[in-house]
Formats: C-alpha cells, structure tokens, sequence
C-alpha cells in the first residue's frame, strides 16, 4: 500500500496554512475534538447555498426539488461508506443526539406502554420493564452515559457497566454476568476518545445476541478513521458525528437496522415527520423521515457527502495505515522522555491514535499552555470523559489526535514541546 | 503575548509552595467549585473570627498551576477579612480579568501577577476558582 501524500492533503486544508501565537506554524493535534475541513467540503457547502438553497422535502419549485435531491443524495453516498442502506440512516444535530434519539425510544415507547397508546409493530424491544438492565462500559464519552443515566432515572432499569483493565481496555471477565437476560441494550464505543482503545466488537456482539439484547455503537472516533461496515460489525446501531470526519460542524448521523428503525417511536416532533395530522392526533412517516423533523441541515449533510467522497478518494484502509505508522512513532517518541506517562494502551495493537499523557509534576492545562505557544493545539481536561480519569486517578491528561494531515514532523514538535514545558516549569528529569 | 507574561516567576512561586493550605473540622461554611471543563477543584471552608465580621480561610485544591498560584493569594490577601474587605478584592480581580480594571498592588497584592491570564481566555475560569468560592463561602457562613 502507498503512503499518503500530506504535503497535497495539507494543501486542500486551508486552516492549515494559518499562523499561530505570534507567527508560529499550527501544529493541529485535536481532531478526536473537532478535525479541520478540505476545501472540498467548504466548496459544496458554499455551492449548495449559491445555487440550490432551499428548504428540502417542501415545496414543487426547482430549488426545492434540487435541494432535496442533494439532500438525498448524500443520504446516499453517506450510507454507502458504511455499508449501510440509505434509508436506514437518519441525520442528526449530532453524535450525541443520535445516542439520545435511541435512549427516548425506549422511555417514549415505555410511557406509551404505560397508558396503553398506540405503538409501531416490533416496538416491544423497547418497553422497559422493572428489572430490566441497560448495559455500557467504564470508557464511555459523557455522550454515551449521560442519557443512558438519564433514562435509568425516569424508569425502573438499573444501568450497569464493563469496567477496564490497568492497560486500557474493557474488562470482559464478567461479561457474561454483566450481559445478560435483563439487558436489552448495550451501549458501547468502537473507539475509546481518552485512551484510544478500539473495543473487540465481535466478542460483544455474540453475546448480545446470545440474550437477544440490542447493541449500539458510538463510533465518533472510528468512522473517521478506519473502514467501518456495519453488516460486517453485526451491530443493531451506529452513532457518529461528520465533524469529525472532515464534514462540516451541526450533523450527525444514526444508523438503525431498519426492522428497528420502524418499531421505534419518534424522538423530536414536529413538521416533516409525520404522516396525516388532526387535531386529535396524528400519524407518523416512516424511517427515516419519522426522525427527522423540521427543515434539515442538507447543506451539512452535502458538506459531509463531499467528506465521505474525500475520504474514499484515499480509501479508509491507508487512513488508518497512516494514523497507525503515527500512532506508534508518538508512543515510541513519548515514552522515551522521563515523567510521561500515557494513560491508555502503550502497544498499537487494537489501538487508534488518541493519545492521553501526563507529565509528572505538571498539570494538563500547563502542559497545554506551552504547546499552545509552540503553535501545537492539543486538548486538556477530561474529554467528557470523567469516569476513565477517574478510574485512572488523574485529575485530567493532555491529549493527542492524528488525522490524515499530520505527519511526522507534527509527533516530533509534540514531543519537543512536552520537554520544553518540563524544562520551563523546572521539571525535567 | 509571551509565557512568561502568564506564568510571572511570582505566580510559580506560589504554585510550588502554595500558602494556607488546609482544613478544619468545623467550618462555618464550606463550599466545593469545579471547572467542569478542566477538573479543577477546590475545597473552601471559612471560619468566623469571634467578636468579628472576619473569617479565616482554609483550603484544599487540586488543579493547574494557575488555580493553584491564586488560591495561595487569595490566601495571603483574604485571610481574617470580611465579606466587605474581601469582596473589593474579588470585584478587582474579575474587573482585571476582563481587562476593564488596572492591577492594583494595594488591592490585590501578589494577585497582580495574575494579570497575564487575561490574556488567555480559557484560563480566567482556572484564576477565578477560589475566589468565587471564597465569596460564596463568606455570604453562606453570614446567612447562616
């Protein structure tokens, strides 16, 4: 396999040509926050409001029709890169409105059990019953516990959770004690945003589907970054946001099977979701309409479209070549500098390139600081991620994300810059 | 801007030897405030000096080294004031930090250093940690 070209990667990055803290250049090391965008997505997005803004599924004009079709369209590209059917993919705001949009599915389709209200066919998997458990791990983005913690709250489940191992994995000793006849969703990440670990999908899913409970995958930090199929994964849901995948900020996507996507009652309510409207009641579309109402982001949904092609142009497997090759060189580089201290797997194996470190004696936010001045924006703080800190007894890591537009040089200017902040707080080793 | 601006040798200084660290059993407030971006925290107990409208200060804290250097000087500068006295201080500090006050030596002493943070949006928070809490703390403790 070739290696990536970034000298032409960066030049379709224009961010990237930007100086930084009084001239410097930027060193961008947070895209597991937000990555940077080609001008190929900027120029889609900027081509859709030129010459075909309008709102989509409204109206008969030729805007209308346009925008519905670019719209569409993207549905359609957007699914394929993830071996999904279009119709089974719903947009979003975000990643973490998708995760939402399944946790309401169960205490809408639960509330409406309660008072006997109609629901789809097959929404069962969805009413909760006392007892009922809901499973996710101790590695979870605040985006997959907190609604989680949310619906437990306002039903009678108890939530539950795999805890992780000294080196940075899920702890799957009692898993069949954690996963069992109770659980009626386990929800998990594919790729862990603190410690960079990519989770063994294959060994949880068989024993989800050995107690018939629903898996959903948070896959913010892996659809960005290696090949994803979700018929291969055999998951029941995929979450993940189009920010991070080189996509433009406000959407967001969910894939359901579409068996599931059918029996689930609607999350947010109001205009294009629904089928016939009296004022005793009303009836509603079918996925994935019935889950997205309101006037749609379709030119996010175009800007994601031309990330999707941009991606596939490089093809998913090189992706995560790279990232690999880079993910060991930063591990090799940080370990050799004394007082550092990786939080999360210190091998590549099942790794991706989140890299949480802390220096001995500095905190995350000084360790930012003088990166910051060096032009290297990195990230400090928790992640949304405070259970791993804590399972981990830091108060916070800095951390590190590579994409396709950094290379070596960018790990090596990391590298320098912890030892420059050892050296100007007087704690190297 | 430089680092340097920021991390005045005064505020390291403070942050590798912070003063008045501690805690007591029986407080007449106590007040716990987090960044929640960041993790920083602090633990804040006053004490009311007898026959007085002053309090003592004792605390615990975890954080950067700019939340940990402001503490320790609003430790120096607040220790055995009152709300009165100390809120001058705290309004000063918050006034300097959006960069609509000049530091004052004689309101804020070592906390003049701390003006290079104003600098750094994302820090103000991790300079005024501790003295909204102490503020918080002291109108607990009077309304109790």
């Amino acid at each position: 396999m070739s290696k990536l070209d970034v000298a032409a990667i960066q030049a379709d990055f224009p961010i990237l040509s930007r100086k930084v803290r009084d001239g410097k250049k930027l060193v961008y090391l947070d895209s597991g926050a937000t990555s940077q965008k080609p001008k190929q997505v900027l120029d889609a997005e900027r081509d859709f409001y030129e010459q075909r803004n309008s709102a989509v599924h409204r109206g008969a004009h030729q805007l209308a029709e346009e925008a519905t079709d670019a719209y569409e369209l993207a549905r359609k590209k957007i699914a394929k890169f993830v071996g999904a059917q279009p119709n089974e993919i719903v947009f979003t705001k975000n990643a973490t409105e998708a995760i939402n949009l399944v946790a309401y599915a169960f205490l809408n389709a639960t509330l409406k059990a309660q008072f006997g209200k109609p629901l789809p066919d097959g929404a069962q998997k969805f009413i909760l019953k006392p007892g009922d458990e809901i499973l996710v791990t101790e590695m979870e983005h605040h985006a997959n516990l907190i609604p989680w913690q949310e619906l437990a709250d306002k039903t009678e489940v108890k939530l539950r959770w795999i805890g992780l191992t000294d080196d940075g994995r899920l702890d799957l000793s009692n898993l069949a004690q954690l996963l069992n006849s109770k659980t009626k969703i386990i929800s998990l990440t594919h790729q862990s945003n603190l410690l960079g670990t990519i989770n063994d999908i294959d060994t949880i899913v068989k024993a989800a589907k050995a107690v018939d409970a629903l898996v959903l995958l948070d896959a913010c930090q892996s659809v960005p970054h290696m090949p994803v199929d979700v018929r291969k994964l055999g998951v029941d849901f995929l979450t993940w946001s189009g920010h991070k995948m080189l996509g433009p900020l406000g959407i967001g996507c969910l894939w359901g099977r579409s068996e599931l996507l059918a029996s689930m009652p609607p999350f947010i309510t109001g205009g294009s979701m629904i089928e016939t409207v009296t004022m005793e009641g009303s009836t509603f579309a079918a996925p994935p309409a019935r889950f997205e109402a309101g006037v749609p982001m379709a030119a996010q949904a175009v800007g994601l479209a031309a990330a999707v092609d941009y991606l596939s142009a490089i093809g998913m497997e090189k992706v995560a070549a790279h990232e690999h090759a880079l993910t060991e060189l930063a591990i090799e580089e940080l370990l050799q500098i004394p007082g550092v201290r990786i939080i999360g797997p210190t091998n590549t194996d099942n790794r991706g390139s989140a890299i949480s470190f802390v220096v001995d004696g500095l905190h995350p936010h000084d360790v930012g600081q003088v990166l910051d001045n060096n032009g290297i924006a990195v990230r400090v703080g928790h992640h949304c991620a405070w259970p791993v800190c804590r399972r981990y007894e830091v108060p916070a890591t800095t951390r590190a994300t590579f994409y396709i537009y950094n290379d070596d040089s960018d790990v090596f200017a990391l590298r320098d810059g912890i030892i420059a902040a050892q050296k100007f707080f007087g704690v190297s080793k | 801007m430089n680092l340097e601006n920021m991390y005045q040798e005064i505020i390291l200084d403070h942050y590798k030897h912070p003063h008045g660290k501690g805690q007591v059993e029986k407080a007449d407030a106590e007040v716990t405030h987090v960044n929640p971006t960041c993790g920083d925290e602090i633990t804040l107990q006053v004490v009311k000096i007898p026959g007085t409208e002053n309090f003592n200060i004792f605390y615990q804290n975890q954080g950067c080294s700019i939340s940990q250097a402001s503490a320790s000087i609003l430790f120096d500068q607040l220790n055995g004031k009152s709300l009165a006295e100390g809120e001058i201080a705290v309004d000063h500090m918050v006034a300097m930090m959006q960069r609509t006050q000049e530091p004052d030596e004689d309101i804020l002493g070592d906390g003049i250093a701390l003006v290079g943070v104003s600098a750094y949006p994302a820090r103000v928070k991790c300079a005024l940690l501790s003295w909204m809490a102490w503020k918080d703390a002291v109108i607990q403790a009077q309304g109790s």
